[in-house]
Protein backbone atom coordinates (compact mmCIF):
# COMPACT_ATOMS: atom_id res chain seq x y z
CA UNK A 1 0.00 0.00 0.00
CA UNK A 2 2.91 2.38 0.90
CA UNK A 3 4.60 1.08 -1.99
CA UNK A 4 1.31 2.08 -3.91
CA UNK A 5 1.13 5.47 -2.42
CA UNK A 6 4.68 6.32 -3.79
CA UNK A 7 4.25 5.10 -7.35
CA UNK A 8 1.49 6.86 -7.76
CA UNK A 9 2.69 9.94 -9.40
CA UNK A 10 5.32 7.60 -11.08
CA UNK A 11 1.88 5.73 -12.75
CA UNK A 12 0.11 9.52 -13.15
CA UNK A 13 3.33 10.47 -14.99
CA UNK A 14 3.44 7.33 -17.11
CA UNK A 15 -0.04 7.24 -18.38
CA UNK A 16 -0.08 10.85 -19.13
CA UNK A 17 3.49 10.20 -21.22
CA UNK A 18 1.05 7.08 -22.40
CA UNK A 19 -1.23 9.70 -23.93
CA UNK A 20 1.17 11.96 -25.34
CA UNK A 21 3.27 9.94 -26.88
CA UNK A 22 -0.27 8.75 -28.45
CA UNK A 23 -0.82 12.00 -29.98
CA UNK A 24 2.28 12.51 -31.44
CA UNK A 25 1.06 9.58 -33.93
CA UNK A 26 -2.21 11.13 -34.66
CA UNK A 27 -2.88 12.58 -37.90
CA UNK A 28 -4.79 16.23 -36.66
CA UNK A 29 -5.86 16.15 -40.65
CA UNK A 30 -7.75 12.90 -40.08
CA UNK A 31 -11.02 14.58 -38.79
CA UNK A 32 -13.74 12.01 -38.45
CA UNK A 33 -16.62 12.25 -41.02
CA UNK A 34 -19.76 12.74 -40.71
CA UNK A 35 -21.09 11.21 -43.63
CA UNK A 36 -19.93 7.51 -42.63
CA UNK A 37 -23.24 5.74 -42.86
CA UNK A 38 -24.66 8.38 -45.21
CA UNK A 39 -25.45 8.77 -48.43
CA UNK A 40 -23.16 10.20 -50.77
CA UNK A 41 -24.66 13.69 -51.62
CA UNK A 42 -25.96 13.65 -55.05
CA UNK A 43 -24.27 16.07 -57.50
CA UNK A 44 -24.30 16.05 -61.49
CA UNK A 45 -20.83 17.72 -62.94
CA UNK A 46 -19.50 17.87 -66.65
CA UNK A 47 -16.80 15.71 -67.34
CA UNK A 48 -13.07 16.76 -67.86
CA UNK A 49 -11.99 16.26 -71.25
CA UNK A 50 -15.72 15.98 -72.42
CA UNK A 51 -18.05 18.92 -70.94
CA UNK A 52 -21.22 17.91 -72.61
CA UNK A 53 -21.44 14.35 -70.72
CA UNK A 54 -21.93 14.59 -67.03
CA UNK A 55 -21.48 12.55 -63.61
CA UNK A 56 -23.59 11.56 -61.04
CA UNK A 57 -22.81 9.60 -58.07
CA UNK A 58 -26.24 7.42 -59.09
CA UNK A 59 -25.06 5.88 -62.35
CA UNK A 60 -22.92 4.00 -59.91
CA UNK A 61 -25.24 2.26 -58.46
CA UNK A 62 -24.95 -1.52 -57.49
CA UNK A 63 -20.82 -1.23 -57.43
CA UNK A 64 -18.52 -0.50 -54.31
CA UNK A 65 -16.36 2.34 -55.75
CA UNK A 66 -13.99 5.31 -54.82
CA UNK A 67 -14.31 8.24 -54.81
CA UNK A 68 -10.66 10.23 -54.73
CA UNK A 69 -10.99 14.00 -54.61
CA UNK A 70 -7.60 15.53 -55.88
CA UNK A 71 -6.20 18.54 -58.18
CA UNK A 72 -3.42 18.56 -60.68
CA UNK A 73 -1.89 21.57 -58.46
CA UNK A 74 -1.86 19.25 -55.34
CA UNK A 75 1.51 17.60 -54.96
CA UNK A 76 0.28 14.81 -52.99
CA UNK A 77 -1.92 14.04 -55.12
CA UNK A 78 0.78 12.96 -58.07
CA UNK A 79 2.81 10.90 -55.13
CA UNK A 80 -0.63 8.84 -55.14
CA UNK A 81 -1.51 9.24 -58.77
CA UNK A 82 0.78 5.89 -59.51
CA UNK A 83 -0.61 3.66 -57.01
CA UNK A 84 -3.97 4.35 -57.90
CA UNK A 85 -2.94 3.79 -61.58
CA UNK A 86 -2.12 0.42 -59.99
CA UNK A 87 -4.94 -0.17 -58.36
CA UNK A 88 -7.44 0.62 -61.88
CA UNK A 89 -5.50 -1.78 -63.10
CA UNK A 90 -6.66 -4.38 -60.55
CA UNK A 91 -10.23 -3.49 -61.60
CA UNK A 92 -10.91 -1.08 -58.89
CA UNK A 93 -13.65 1.52 -59.70
CA UNK A 94 -12.17 5.20 -59.01
CA UNK A 95 -13.60 7.97 -59.76
CA UNK A 96 -11.46 11.37 -59.69
CA UNK A 97 -13.62 14.46 -58.28
CA UNK A 98 -11.28 17.34 -59.89
CA UNK A 99 -11.43 19.76 -57.16
CA UNK A 100 -10.98 23.36 -57.52
CA UNK A 101 -8.69 22.97 -60.76
CA UNK A 102 -8.36 26.49 -61.55
CA UNK A 103 -5.73 26.31 -63.87
CA UNK A 104 -7.29 23.91 -66.12
CA UNK A 105 -4.45 21.66 -65.90
CA UNK A 106 -6.53 18.28 -65.18
CA UNK A 107 -6.83 16.78 -69.01
CA UNK A 108 -3.36 17.77 -70.22
CA UNK A 109 -1.98 16.09 -66.83
CA UNK A 110 -4.23 12.58 -67.53
CA UNK A 111 -3.29 12.65 -71.22
CA UNK A 112 0.09 12.99 -70.24
CA UNK A 113 0.79 10.49 -67.35
CA UNK A 114 -2.38 8.21 -67.65
CA UNK A 115 -5.79 8.58 -66.02
CA UNK A 116 -7.07 5.81 -63.57
CA UNK A 117 -10.29 7.44 -63.19
CA UNK A 118 -13.74 6.11 -65.12
CA UNK A 119 -14.55 9.50 -64.96
CA UNK A 120 -13.29 12.78 -63.65
CA UNK A 121 -15.62 15.68 -62.87
CA UNK A 122 -14.94 18.65 -62.91
CA UNK A 123 -16.09 20.84 -59.42
CA UNK A 124 -14.75 24.06 -60.47
CA UNK A 125 -15.94 26.27 -57.38
CA UNK A 126 -15.70 23.57 -55.40
CA UNK A 127 -19.06 23.28 -54.32
CA UNK A 128 -19.55 19.38 -54.56
CA UNK A 129 -16.47 19.17 -52.35
CA UNK A 130 -17.92 21.85 -49.75
CA UNK A 131 -20.61 19.04 -50.12
CA UNK A 132 -18.36 16.02 -49.73
CA UNK A 133 -16.70 18.14 -46.52
CA UNK A 134 -13.84 17.84 -48.44
CA UNK A 135 -10.90 20.11 -46.00
CA UNK A 136 -8.10 19.10 -48.81
CA UNK A 137 -6.70 16.78 -51.37
CA UNK A 138 -6.61 13.86 -51.78
CA UNK A 139 -9.04 12.45 -50.03
CA UNK A 140 -11.02 9.39 -50.99
CA UNK A 141 -14.41 7.86 -50.11
CA UNK A 142 -15.44 4.18 -50.21
CA UNK A 143 -19.01 4.05 -51.25
CA UNK A 144 -21.00 0.97 -50.89
CA UNK A 145 -23.11 -0.46 -54.00
CA UNK A 146 -26.43 1.34 -52.20
CA UNK A 147 -25.02 4.78 -52.31
CA UNK A 148 -23.52 5.17 -48.74
CA UNK A 149 -20.26 6.05 -47.56
CA UNK A 150 -18.64 3.62 -45.46
CA UNK A 151 -15.13 5.18 -45.32
CA UNK A 152 -13.49 8.57 -45.83
CA UNK A 153 -9.48 8.46 -45.53
CA UNK A 154 -7.35 11.82 -45.41
CA UNK A 155 -4.19 11.66 -47.69
CA UNK A 156 -2.79 9.75 -50.28
CA UNK A 157 -3.73 6.12 -50.58
CA UNK A 158 -0.70 3.87 -50.37
CA UNK A 159 -0.07 -0.07 -50.70
CA UNK A 160 0.23 0.07 -47.02
CA UNK A 161 -2.87 1.95 -46.48
CA UNK A 162 -4.57 0.23 -48.64
CA UNK A 163 -3.66 -3.21 -47.91
CA UNK A 164 -4.66 -2.65 -43.97
CA UNK A 165 -7.61 -0.29 -44.01
CA UNK A 166 -9.07 0.35 -47.17
CA UNK A 167 -9.46 -3.16 -49.07
CA UNK A 168 -10.58 -5.29 -46.38
CA UNK A 169 -13.43 -3.41 -45.92
CA UNK A 170 -13.95 -3.18 -49.77
CA UNK A 171 -13.94 -6.86 -49.93
CA UNK A 172 -16.29 -6.80 -47.57
CA UNK A 173 -18.46 -4.48 -49.05
CA UNK A 174 -18.20 -6.56 -53.10
CA UNK A 175 -19.55 -9.59 -51.19
CA UNK B 1 11.32 35.73 -11.75
CA UNK B 2 11.18 38.75 -13.31
CA UNK B 3 12.14 37.23 -16.67
CA UNK B 4 8.93 35.08 -16.20
CA UNK B 5 6.64 38.31 -15.72
CA UNK B 6 8.04 39.67 -19.31
CA UNK B 7 7.73 36.60 -21.24
CA UNK B 8 4.19 36.23 -20.00
CA UNK B 9 3.77 39.48 -20.82
CA UNK B 10 5.00 38.95 -24.42
CA UNK B 11 2.74 35.98 -24.83
CA UNK B 12 -0.64 37.35 -23.61
CA UNK B 13 0.48 40.51 -26.17
CA UNK B 14 1.22 38.50 -29.05
CA UNK B 15 -1.80 36.36 -28.18
CA UNK B 16 -4.03 40.05 -28.39
CA UNK B 17 -1.83 40.94 -31.19
CA UNK B 18 -3.07 37.36 -33.58
CA UNK B 19 -6.79 38.54 -32.32
CA UNK B 20 -6.67 41.97 -34.03
CA UNK B 21 -5.37 40.32 -36.82
CA UNK B 22 -7.89 37.64 -36.84
CA UNK B 23 -10.55 40.14 -37.01
CA UNK B 24 -8.86 41.75 -40.22
CA UNK B 25 -9.24 39.55 -42.96
CA UNK B 26 -12.42 40.08 -44.55
CA UNK B 27 -12.97 41.98 -47.55
CA UNK B 28 -15.93 42.20 -49.90
CA UNK B 29 -18.83 44.02 -47.98
CA UNK B 30 -21.15 44.91 -50.18
CA UNK B 31 -23.79 44.07 -47.76
CA UNK B 32 -22.42 45.75 -44.26
CA UNK B 33 -25.32 43.76 -42.03
CA UNK B 34 -24.75 40.24 -43.42
CA UNK B 35 -20.66 40.62 -43.35
CA UNK B 36 -21.56 41.42 -39.67
CA UNK B 37 -23.44 38.47 -39.40
CA UNK B 38 -20.92 36.66 -40.96
CA UNK B 39 -17.83 37.97 -39.09
CA UNK B 40 -19.55 37.13 -36.05
CA UNK B 41 -20.73 33.84 -36.93
CA UNK B 42 -17.05 32.79 -38.61
CA UNK B 43 -15.60 33.99 -35.55
CA UNK B 44 -16.43 30.67 -33.63
CA UNK B 45 -15.83 28.65 -36.35
CA UNK B 46 -12.86 26.69 -37.18
CA UNK B 47 -11.19 27.15 -40.34
CA UNK B 48 -10.65 23.13 -41.55
CA UNK B 49 -7.27 23.95 -42.91
CA UNK B 50 -5.50 25.57 -40.92
CA UNK B 51 -7.28 24.24 -37.76
CA UNK B 52 -6.18 26.83 -34.88
CA UNK B 53 -7.44 29.84 -36.91
CA UNK B 54 -11.43 30.84 -37.20
CA UNK B 55 -13.08 30.73 -40.34
CA UNK B 56 -13.55 34.66 -39.99
CA UNK B 57 -9.50 35.04 -39.95
CA UNK B 58 -8.57 32.34 -42.12
CA UNK B 59 -6.86 33.36 -45.33
CA UNK B 60 -6.98 29.58 -46.27
CA UNK B 61 -8.73 29.10 -49.98
CA UNK B 62 -11.49 26.87 -48.52
CA UNK B 63 -11.99 29.40 -45.87
CA UNK B 64 -12.66 32.02 -48.90
CA UNK B 65 -14.92 29.28 -50.31
CA UNK B 66 -17.02 28.25 -46.94
CA UNK B 67 -17.50 32.38 -46.13
CA UNK B 68 -19.14 32.71 -50.00
CA UNK B 69 -20.95 30.06 -49.08
CA UNK B 70 -22.17 31.67 -45.75
CA UNK B 71 -22.43 34.86 -47.13
CA UNK B 72 -24.80 33.67 -50.31
CA UNK B 73 -26.59 31.54 -47.50
CA UNK B 74 -27.12 34.31 -45.85
CA UNK B 75 -28.90 36.72 -48.52
CA UNK B 76 -31.29 33.44 -49.34
CA UNK B 77 -32.65 34.63 -45.53
CA UNK B 78 -31.32 31.66 -43.50
CA UNK B 79 -30.80 32.00 -40.17
CA UNK B 80 -27.51 31.46 -38.11
CA UNK B 81 -28.36 28.38 -36.73
CA UNK B 82 -28.90 26.68 -39.92
CA UNK B 83 -25.86 27.85 -41.26
CA UNK B 84 -24.37 26.93 -38.57
CA UNK B 85 -26.41 23.53 -39.21
CA UNK B 86 -24.94 22.91 -43.05
CA UNK B 87 -21.35 23.07 -41.53
CA UNK B 88 -21.79 20.88 -39.09
CA UNK B 89 -23.73 18.15 -41.63
CA UNK B 90 -20.55 18.70 -43.95
CA UNK B 91 -17.19 18.79 -41.79
CA UNK B 92 -18.73 17.87 -38.03
CA UNK B 93 -18.53 19.44 -34.64
CA UNK B 94 -14.73 19.72 -35.33
CA UNK B 95 -15.77 22.82 -37.13
CA UNK B 96 -16.99 24.60 -33.81
CA UNK B 97 -15.03 26.10 -31.66
CA UNK B 98 -17.28 25.23 -28.90
CA UNK B 99 -18.43 21.82 -28.60
CA UNK B 100 -21.76 20.86 -27.89
CA UNK B 101 -22.63 19.14 -24.75
CA UNK B 102 -23.80 15.61 -25.36
CA UNK B 103 -22.72 12.11 -24.07
CA UNK B 104 -19.49 11.86 -26.18
CA UNK B 105 -18.48 15.13 -25.18
CA UNK B 106 -19.40 14.72 -21.26
CA UNK B 107 -16.01 13.93 -20.49
CA UNK B 108 -14.47 16.84 -22.14
CA UNK B 109 -16.84 19.18 -20.38
CA UNK B 110 -17.04 17.72 -16.75
CA UNK B 111 -13.47 16.18 -16.93
CA UNK B 112 -12.47 19.36 -15.21
CA UNK B 113 -14.67 19.55 -12.44
CA UNK B 114 -13.91 15.99 -12.20
CA UNK B 115 -10.27 17.19 -11.76
CA UNK B 116 -11.24 19.64 -9.19
CA UNK B 117 -13.88 16.92 -7.23
CA UNK B 118 -10.86 14.26 -6.90
CA UNK B 119 -8.38 17.21 -5.84
CA UNK B 120 -10.54 18.25 -2.83
CA UNK B 121 -11.83 14.45 -2.13
CA UNK B 122 -7.23 14.23 -1.70
CA UNK B 123 -7.78 17.03 0.45
CA UNK B 124 -10.01 16.41 2.97
CA UNK B 125 -8.85 12.89 3.22
CA UNK B 126 -5.61 14.33 4.18
CA UNK B 127 -6.49 16.50 6.63
CA UNK B 128 -8.53 14.22 8.35
CA UNK B 129 -5.91 11.75 8.44
CA UNK B 130 -3.03 14.63 9.77
CA UNK B 131 -5.72 14.95 12.49
CA UNK B 132 -6.54 11.88 13.68
CA UNK B 133 -2.15 11.30 13.56
CA UNK B 134 -1.88 14.73 15.44
CA UNK B 135 -4.16 13.05 18.36
CA UNK B 136 -3.17 10.01 18.64
CA UNK B 137 -0.73 8.26 16.60
CA UNK B 138 2.49 10.52 16.79
CA UNK B 139 4.26 10.26 20.62
CA UNK B 140 3.06 6.62 20.91
CA UNK B 141 5.21 6.41 18.07
CA UNK B 142 7.58 8.32 18.77
CA UNK B 143 8.29 6.22 22.41
CA UNK B 144 7.90 8.88 24.89
CA UNK B 145 6.93 8.62 28.05
CA UNK B 146 3.98 10.64 30.02
CA UNK B 147 6.06 13.55 31.17
CA UNK B 148 7.40 14.13 27.82
CA UNK B 149 3.74 14.21 26.37
CA UNK B 150 2.80 16.15 28.69
CA UNK B 151 5.43 18.76 28.06
CA UNK B 152 4.69 18.73 24.37
CA UNK B 153 0.92 19.24 24.92
CA UNK B 154 2.04 22.37 26.80
CA UNK B 155 3.98 23.36 24.24
CA UNK B 156 1.61 22.64 21.24
CA UNK B 157 -1.02 24.30 23.36
CA UNK B 158 1.11 27.38 23.49
CA UNK B 159 2.17 27.72 19.59
CA UNK B 160 -2.22 27.37 18.36
CA UNK B 161 -2.80 29.66 21.15
CA UNK B 162 0.00 32.20 19.70
CA UNK B 163 -1.70 31.29 16.64
CA UNK B 164 -5.22 32.19 17.16
CA UNK B 165 -3.92 35.50 18.96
Amino acid sequence: MKLLKRLLPLIIFAVLVGFLFKGLWLNPREVPSPFIGKPAPAFSLPLVGDATRTFSPESMRGKVWLLNVWAPWCVSCRQEHDYLMDLAAQGVPIVGLNWKDKAREAASLLAQKGSPYLAVPDDLPGRVGIDYGVTGTPETFVIDKAGIIRMKHTGPLSPEIWAKKVQPLVQELSR
Amino acid sequence: MKAWIAMLALALLSGLNAAAWAGEAKPNAEDPAIEQRLVKLAEDLRCLVCQNESLAGSHAELAEDLRREIREQMKQGKSDTEVVQYLIDRYGDFVLYKPPFKPVTWLLWLGPLMFVGIGAGAWWVAVQRRRQRAETALPVEAGVDAAQMEEARRLLADVSGEKAR
